[in-house]
């Protein structure tokens, strides 16, 4: 890999990142739009919460990795605060795998 | 306007972001080592996590690039992976949409972090653009610190694994999200995006899924009906 391939890359994320708000500058935001927009990035947040703690390489990610993030969701429920949610989350993940759980 | 984030009033934003920083760090880690490890010179991933400030496109980059799919191939998944940020501009491009070097600065600093951490403050707009700058400022800092130590740390490469920061990620996300699921609406779009973005996601190259989860929003546009509001 050379400088000029880092050199795309950080052109490329640029160019994607710049998108988003060019293209909600371009047009009258109603107030129905903001909802949608605002509910379309938590989909994809969300989705990226599912995919991240149930699939690793294509296939099931195992066990420790989807219990810790529903331990982390549980708390977050109970109104823990974000710094308890995570270092449990990770905790739970980290303990299982050390005693052998995938 | 120029922003002004008073510690005292979000000090539970640098706290949150402070820990989240560990677990970024720890990534960045990885990332120098295995960059250095696959016969990279020192300044390709120090340069690419300052520049891109990507992880997700750096590692699908990296990885294809180590495995011989050719620099092309890498770029291509690098972006891929990254469309993401599409619908997070979207979404929260308007709290650094102001000068032009904030919108240029506020564009190299969106992420999934400083993106959810921004929603989660629902309509208070001086706590969202703060969120968003105080998070991702503290993750940027946090991953090229990382990715500096990590080429340093030459053949060791930690697995973030063993830490359980793959689980950290998503509950962090999962925290930030979950307010907004009081919403009816937008608790069943969520729903039905999850449900697409995981039946998918064995099947379809990274990136995709999460973008098709898109398709959840239709599950709540006919039924919404705006108080009088005719149009």
């Amino acid at each position: 890999m050379t400088m000029a391939a880092v050199l795309a890359l950080a052109v490329g994320v640029f160019l994607v990142r710049l998108a988003g708000p060019v293209m909600r500058s371009r047009i009258t935001v109603s107030a129905r739009t903001e909802t949608m927009m605002k509910r379309g990035a938590m989909v994809v947040l969300a989705a990226l919460v599912v995919t991240g703690a149930l699939v690793a390489d294509g296939g099931f990610a195992g066990w420790a990795l989807p219990a810790g993030v529903l331990v982390g969701g549980l708390l977050a429920w109970r109104r823990a605060p974000i710094l308890v949610v995570v270092v449990a989350a990770a905790g739970t993940t980290a303990l299982l795998r050390l005693a052998g759980v995938a | 306007m120029s922003p002004r984030f008073p510690p005292e009033r979000d000090r539970d934003l640098y706290r949150d972001a402070g820990a989240m920083s560990i677990g970024i760090g720890i990534v960045g880690v990885s990332f120098g080592a295995l960059a250095t490890s696959a016969g990279l010179p020192w300044w390709i991933p120090v340069a690419m996590s300052f520049l891109t400030f990507a992880a997700t496109s750096q590692f699908a980059m990296l990885a294809v690039v180590m495995a011989g799919g050719g620099v092309l191939a890498g770029l291509a998944a690098g972006v891929l992976v990254h469309l993401r940020h599409i619908p997070y501009g979207m979404a929260v491009g308007d709290l650094y949409w102001d000068r032009w070097w904030m919108r240029l600065v506020g564009t190299f600093m969106l992420i999934d972090q400083s993106t959810a951490f921004a929603l989660s403050a629902g309509d208070d707009r001086r706590r969202a653009r703060a969120a968003y700058w105080i998070t991702t400022t503290i993750m940027f800092v946090a991953w090229n610190v990382g990715t500096v130590v990590g080429v340093l740390a030459g053949g060791f490469v930690p697995d973030p694994d063993v830490f359980g920061l793959d689980a950290a990620f998503p509950a962090l996300l999962l925290a930030l999200v979950m307010p907004a699921l009081k919403d009816r609406d937008t608790l069943a779009a969520v729903l039905v995006g999850a449900l697409i973005a995981v039946g998918t996601a064995p099947f379809l190259p990274t990136g995709i899924p999460v973008l098709l989860a898109l398709v959840g929003l239709l599950a709540t546009w006919p039924r919404r009906r705006p108080k009088g509001d005719a149009a």
